[in-house]
């Protein structure tokens, strides 16, 4: 179990190597990785503020959350903060178990959960220079209702 | 002595609620009539058209006492630091 947040880039094939490391139990690892989206509808730019010191505590009892309802071998969050541009990595979860089931359904769920309790906010600037905080999505919330 | 040092909070805001007060931290003394997290914003409110303004929907107001997230009846007797945010928008 590990949670970080981070301003650096983050390697996803390099961190579940380090996850997976050494270890012959695990049979199936599910990454998800979350980037900022350009392009039509997608922003120039974004900046992520956070709560430091309340959000790893978060993200600490959502990933033991996660541990307590799959038989999850090993997990990780990495999400970036700060100034980031389209095509960045946001946010990596990784989630290993002895079958695909428990990690497929542990990354939904943690970042189903990420979404509606890590104390993050995104504020988005587009093309014309307009900086706009993010709205939270209902689509969001009902989401994570699904675990509950 | 010890009575008043209990009352004495710190207080976060972050996000759009930290653009509006125009401050991220400040530490205050608790008045008397302020039991719960929303009287906690009741009394915030009356502190300034700044206050007023960050905190006019305070149903779309979160509160975290000492990093955890609490609804707006939560009793804020006791805690060290008192965070107030938007729903948040990670991930």
């Amino acid at each position: 179990m590990a949670a970080r947040v981070q301003q650096e880039d983050f390697d996803a094939v390099a961190e579940v190597a380090a996850l997976t490391a050494g270890r012959t139990d695990i049979g199936a690892i599910v990454t998800f990785t979350g980037r900022v989206r350009g392009g039509e509808g997608g922003v120039a730019a974004m900046t992520l503020e956070h709560y430091p010191g309340m959000t790893e505590a978060e993200l600490s009892r959502i990933e033991a959350e996660a541990h307590s309802r799959w038989p999850l071998q090993a997990s990780l969050i990495v999400h970036r903060v700060g100034e980031l541009k389209p095509g960045d990595n946001i946010v990596l979860v990784a989630t290993a178990s002895a079958h695909r089931q428990a990690a497929f359904e542990a990354a939904g769920f943690l970042m189903d959960y990420l979404k509606t309790r890590a104390p993050f906010w995104k504020k988005e600037t587009d093309a014309s220079g307009n900086a706009v905080w993010v709205e939270a999505r209902e689509s969001d919330d009902s989401a994570a209702r699904r675990w509950s | 002595m010890s009575d008043v040092r209990k009352r004495r909070v710190k207080l976060l805001y972050f996000a759009w609620v930290r653009e509006k007060v125009g401050s991220g931290s400040e530490e205050v003394e608790l008045p008397p009539q302020v039991e719960t997290v929303s009287d906690l914003i009741d009394w915030l409110r009356t502190r300034g058209p700044q206050f007023d303004d960050a905190f006019a929907r305070p149903q779309v107001i979160r509160t975290a006492l000492d990093k955890v997230h609490v609804k707006p009846a939560v009793r804020v007797a006791g805690a060290r630091e008192i965070a107030f945010f938007p729903p948040v928008t990670g991930g």
